[in-house]
C-alpha cells in the first residue's frame, strides 16, 4: 500500500520504505538567485542514493540552508533541476517523501502544542483535508515516540524539554511521517554527547531500512563515524562522495579556506622513533577532526576511538 | 487669486494663525521624537501611549486636577504596567501592549459615558486644531519647547541607548533611565498635542516624520533635520490646504506627511535605480 | 430596593428587542474574533490588527457616501493597506512596526479627512466607536455572514493554519502552500475586523483579536483547548458587555474591552500554571528544598 495522500487514511502504521520510490536526491547544476539579487548557489550537481548517510559540511554563510530551501521547494533554482526520487520537489512533497528535522533555533517553543501534536503534524500529509487522526495515525504516533525514547513525554508542551529531548521530537516527527528523504538541519547543535550518540544510532537504523538522509553539521569530528557520504559546500559542490575519499585534510581546506584550525604533531613532537606518521587535528568550533598516520595516506580516528586506541 | 493670496488668505483670522502656531509646534516636537521611535521599533509605543492617556484625562477632569497631570500619569502607567506584564507572563511584548493600551482606553470610554464631561470626546480624540485658544497656545509651547530642547540636548547618548543598549551600559549611561526618560518625554509631547491633533492623529505625526528623515539620509543629525522640517512644512502646508478645502485641518496634515513620504519613497527608489545603473 | 424589583431591573434590557439582538451579534463577532486572536498573538502580529481596523475607516466613509454596502468599502480598503504595507516593505528599509503604523494612521487620516469634507450621513462615532445597539437589520445580515463564513473556514482549516504559523517548512513538507494560508489567514482577518467596527469601533478592534487569545494562552498548553477558551471568553465577554451597556449609556465597546481586559488580568494572576501566583508558589518550592 503506497502512503499517496488519497490512500493516507487506509494506510497502516509506519509505511515501508520499499512502497515508495526508491529514495535518492540528484541536484544537477542548480543555481539559485535571491530576490535581491545575491546569487546564494552557482553551479552545484550532486547525486545521492537510498540507504545512505550524508554529511552536508560548509561554513555558515557557504549556502547550506539555501539547499536544505531548494530541496524543499521554498526556493527554485533559476538554472539546473533538483529532482527527489526521481521527482520534481513538489510532487514528492505532495507524496510526502521528505522529511524534515528544524534547526532548533527556528522553532517558536512557546507555541502551545504538546510533544504529540508536533508528532502528529508528520503525519497531516496521510490525513484528509480536516486533519482528523485515524488509529493508524495515532498508531504511528505511538511507534515514532517509542522509537525516540520520548513516550513518556507525550504531554508535556514542547518548551518544557530538555535540547537533546526537543531534537528528538522532531525526530519523532519526521519518522511518523514516514519519508524516505530525511533532511536533519544541524542536529547535534545544542544536543549533548549521549543524545548524539542515541540520534546516531537511529539514523543507522534508518539507513538499514533504506532512507536517505542528508545532514547538515558542523561538527566534523563525528562524520567519519556516522556518514557514508559527504558533500562539501561553499556556494557550490567543493567535493562529494564517499567519505573515506572525499572527506580528506585537502579538500576540507578547499571548503573551508581559512576558517579551520589545524593542528599538526608529526616526527620529533609525537614520536620518538623515527615514525613518519602524524597527527593532524582539524576543527571549527565543535568536536575536531582527528587524522592519524602518514602524509597523504592518514586514516581518520575520533577522538572516542583514539582513547580506545591508547 | 494669486500664490500669495492663496498662501496668505487663511491668515487674515486670528484662529487660523493660532491653529498654525500650534500645528508648526506639534509637529516639530513630534517628528524630533518619532526618529527615536522608528530607530527603536517603538512605533507601537506611541499607538499605546496615546491611546493609554484617555482615562487619565477622565479621571483628572473628576478630581479638578490638571487634565495634563491625568493624562501624563496614564500614558507613563500604560508603558510600565506594559513592563512588568511582559516580564512576568509568557504573552508576546505586542499582545501585552495591545492589552493594556486597549483596555485603558476602554476604560477610559466607559469613564467618560457614565461621569459625563465638558470636553467633547471626538475633540479628545481627534483635536480641535481651529478651536485653539491663546492661552492653549502658550501651553503647548511651555511643553514642547523644553522638550524639544532636552531632546536635542541629549540626542547623542539617547541615541546610543536605542542603537546599542549594552553599550551604552558598558560605558556607564543609565540606559533604563533613558528608556523611562524617552518614554516620559513621548508621554508629555502626546499631552501637548492633545487640543491641536488629538490621541489617535498623534500617533501619526510620531511615526511619518521619522521614516521620511530615515528614507533621506544617512547620518542621525541629518534624519533629525529632515523629519523637522518635513513635519514643519506639512504642518503648515496642511493648515493652509483644509482652509481651502473645507476639510479638518489635524487630518489634513497627516495626509500631507504621507505623501510627502510617498514622495521619499520614491525618490530614494529613483536615486538608487540611478546609482545602479551607473 | 425590593429583591423583585432588582429582578425587574436586571431582566429589563431583554423586554428590549434592540438589546437582545445587541447581544448576540456582539457575542458572534466576539467569538469569531477570539478563534483568530489565538494565531495573532502568537506571530507577534498584534499590531497588524490594530492596523486592519483603522485602516477600513477610508473604505467604510467612501461606502457611505456613495450607498454602498459598509462591509464592500471596509474590505476593500483593508486589503489596500494589506498591499501598500508588503510594498514599502519591500522598497525600503524601515523596520516592520513602522512602515505599519505608517500606513495604518495615514489611511485613518485620509477617512477622517473625507468625513469632514462630506459630512452628510456617515456618523464618525460610530466608526470609530461601534454603535451595536443601533444596529440596522442590513449591517446584522453583513456581520452573520461573515461570521459564519469565517468560521466554517477557520474550522475546516485550523489546523492548517497552526501548522503554517507553527512551522512553516513542515507545512511545506506535507503539502501546504503557506503562502495561500497567509493570505487566506489576512482575509479571514480583515473581514472579521469589519464586523468587529460593529461592535467595538476601530479603535477598539484591536482588543477583540489580542486579548481572548491572549488570557487563554495563559490558561492552557494545547492548541485546540486554546481556541475553544479564547472563543468563550470572546463570546462572553462581548454578550455581558453589550448587556451591561444598557445601564452605562451605551459605552458598548469600551465595556466589552473592560471585561476583556479583566479576564485577562485575572488569569495573569491566577492561572494555574502560568499565572503569577503559581509562579511565586513554584520558585517557593524551588528555593525551599535543600540544595
Amino acid at each position: 500500500m503506497t502512503a499517496s495522500p488519497s490512500a493516507g487514511w487506509l494506510a497502516f502504521g509506519r509505511p515501508a520504505p520499499v512502497a515508495h520510490p526508491a529514495a535518492a536526491i540528484d541536484v544537477a547544476g542548480i543555481t539559485v538567485t535571491y530576490a535581491n539579487g545575491v546569487t546564494a548557489i552557482k553551479d552545484a550537481s550532486f547525486m545521492l542514493g537510498s540507504s545512505t548517510i550524508c554529511a552536508l559540511v560548509g561554513v555558515n554563510g557557504s549556502g547550506k540552508s539555501t539547499l536544505f530551501k531548494t530541496l524543499m521547494g521554498f526556493l527554485s533554482p533559476a538554472t539546473g533541476y533538483v529532482t527527489i526520487s526521481g521527482m520534481a520537489v513538489a510532487d514528492a512533497l505532495k507524496r510526502g517523501i521528505v522529511a524534515y528535522v528544524p534547526q532548533s533555533e527556528d522553532v517558536d517553543w512557546s507555541f502551545p502544542v504538546l510533544v504529540e501534536d508536533v508528532v502528529m503534524m508528520g503525519r497531516y500529509g496521510h490525513m484528509n483535508a480536516l486533519r482528523l487522526a485515524s488509529a493508524a495515525d495515532r498508531q504511528a504516533v505511538d511507534q515514532a515516540l517509542e522509537r525516540v525514547g520520548m513516550a513518556g513525554f507525550r504531554k508535556r508542551q514542547i518548551g518544557e524539554l530538555s535540547g537533546g529531548q526537543k531534537k528528538r521530537v522532531f525526530l519523532a516527527r519526521a519518522l511518523a511521517q514516514g519519508g524516505s528523504v530525511i533532511l536533519l538541519d544541524e542536529p547535534f547543535t545544542g544536543v549533548d554527547v549521549k543524545t548524539e550518540a542515541a540520534i546516531i544510532e537511529l539514523l543507522h537504523s534508518l539507513r538499514r531500512e533504506g532512507c536517505l538522509i542528508l545532514v547538515s553539521t558542523h561538527n566534523l569530528g563525528s562524520i567519519p563515524d556516522f556518514c557514508d557520504h559527504v558533500v562539501l559546500f561553499n556556494r557550490t559542490v567543493i567535493a562529494a562522495g564517499p567519505t573515506q575519499a572525499t572527506f580528506t585534510e585537502a579538500n576540507l581546506a578547499r571548503a573551508f579556506g581559512g576558517v579551520l584550525r589545524h593542528v599538526r604533531l608529526g616526527g620529533a613532537d609525537l614520536h620518538d622513533d623515527a615514525d613518519g606518521r602524524s597527527i593532524t587535528v582539524l576543527t571549527d568550533d565543535e568536536r575536531p577532526l582527528v587524522l592519524y598516520g602518514e602524509q597523504d595516506r592518514e586514516t581518520m580516528v575520533t577522538p572516542g576511538k583514539t582513547e580506545q586506541g591508547a | 487669486m494669486t500664490l500669495i493670496t492663496w498662501l496668505t488668505a487663511p491668515f487674515a483670522f486670528d484662529f487660523m494663525q493660532r491653529a498654525l502656531i500650534v500645528a508648526v509646534l506639534v509637529g516639530a516636537i513630534c517628528a524630533l521624537l518619532s526618529c527615536f521611535l522608528v530607530l527603536k521599533g517603538w512605533s507601537l509605543m506611541g499607538d499605546a501611549v496615546s491611546h493609554a492617556v484617555l482615562p487619565g484625562i477622565v479621571i483628572a477632569q473628576v478630581l479638578n486636577l490638571p487634565l495634563m497631570l491625568g493624562a501624563f500619569a496614564a500614558g507613563l502607567g500604560c508603558a510600565l504596567a506594559t513592563g512588568y506584564l511582559k516580564r512576568n507572563s509568557r504573552v508576546k511584548e505586542d499582545a501585552v501592549l495591545g492589552i493594556v493600551f486597549s483596555g485603558m482606553f476602554a476604560l477610559g470610554l466607559v469613564l467618560f459615558a457614565k461621569v459625563g464631561s465638558d470636553q467633547h470626546l471626538l475633540h479628545i480624540l481627534f483635536g480641535n486644531m481651529l478651536g485653539v485658544r491663546w492661552d492653549d497656545v502658550i501651553g503647548t509651547a511651555a511643553v514642547v519647547l523644553p522638550v524639544g530642547a532636552l531632546v536635542l540636548l541629549k540626542r547623542k547618548d539617547l541615541l546610543l541607548a536605542c542603537f546599542d543598549p549594552a553599550h551604552a551600559r558598558a560605558i556607564g549611561l543609565p540606559v533604563a533611565l533613558y528608556e523611562v526618560g524617552l518614554l516620559a518625554l513621548l508621554a508629555l509631547t502626546i499631552v501637548a498635542s492633545l487640543k491641536a491633533v488629538g490621541v489617535i492623529l498623534v500617533i501619526a505625526m510620531l511615526i511619518a516624520p521619522g521614516a521620511i528623515g530615515f528614507m533621506l539620509s544617512k547620518r542621525f543629525d541629518a534624519m533629525l533635520a529632515i523629519a523637522a522640517g518635513a513635519a514643519i512644512a506639512s504642518s503648515v502646508i496642511g493648515t493652509i490646504l483644509s482652509f481651502h478645502l473645507d476639510g479638518a485641518t489635524g487630518p489634513m496634515i497627516v495626509v500631507v506627511q504621507s505623501v510627502l513620504f510617498a514622495a521619499a519613497v520614491i525618490f530614494a527608489q529613483w536615486k538608487r535605480r540611478r546609482l545602479m545603473a551607473a | 430596593m425590593s429583591p423583585d424589583g432588582w429582578l425587574t431591573l436586571l431582566l429589563e434590557p431583554f423586554s428590549y428587542g434592540y438589546m437582545s439582538k445587541a447581544i448576540w451579534v456582539s457575542a458572534l463577532v466576539g467569538a469569531v474574533c477570539g478563534f483568530l486572536s489565538c494565531y495573532l498573538i502568537l506571530k507577534g502580529w498584534a499590531l497588524m490588527g490594530d492596523a486592519l481596523a483603522h485602516s477600513v475607516v477610508p473604505g467604510v466613509a467612501l461606502a457611505y457616501m456613495l450607498a454602498l454596502p459598509y462591509a464592500l468599502g471596509a474590505f476593500t480598503s483593508g486589503i489596500l493597506a494589506a498591499l501598500a504595507i508588503s510594498l514599502v516593505r519591500r522598497i525600503t528599509l524601515l523596520r516592520e512596526d513602522a512602515v505599519i503604523g505608517l500606513v495604518f494612521t495615514s489611511m485613518f487620516a485620509a477617512g477622517l479627512l473625507i468625513v469632514s469634507i462630506n459630512p452628510t450621513s456617515v456618523n464618525v462615532q460610530s466608526i470609530i466607536l461601534g454603535n451595536v445597539l443601533a444596529i440596522s437589520d442590513e449591517d446584522v445580515v453583513q456581520v452573520i455572514i461573515i461570521a459564519a463564513v469565517s468560521l466554517l473556514i477557520l474550522g475546516l482549516r485550523w489546523k492548517d493554519l497552526m501548522l503554517t504559523f507553527f512551522d512553516e517548512s513542515q507545512a511545506r513538507v506535507v503539502g501546504l502552500n503557506p503562502q495561500r494560508l497567509r493570505i487566506l489567514f489576512f482575509v479571514l482577518l480583515s473581514a472579521c475586523t469589519v464586523a468587529a467596527l460593529q461592535t467595538v469601533g476601530a479603535v477598539l478592534v484591536i482588543a477583540m483579536v489580542v486579548t481572548p487569545g491572549a488570557t487563554a494562552y495563559l490558561l492552557t498548553d494545547r492548541f485546540s483547548r486554546m481556541i475553544w477558551l479564547a472563543m468563550v471568553i470572546g463570546a462572553a465577554t462581548s454578550a455581558v458587555g453589550a448587556y451591561l451597556s444598557f445601564f452605562v449609556d451605551g459605552a458598548t465597546g469600551g465595556l466589552i474591552v473592560v471585561l476583556q481586559t479583566l479576564v485577562f488580568l485575572g488569569a495573569f494572576v491566577f492561572a494555574p500554571k502560568h499565572g503569577r501566583l503559581a509562579a511565586r508558589r513554584a520558585s517557593r518550592v524551588t528555593s525551599g528544598v535543600p540544595a
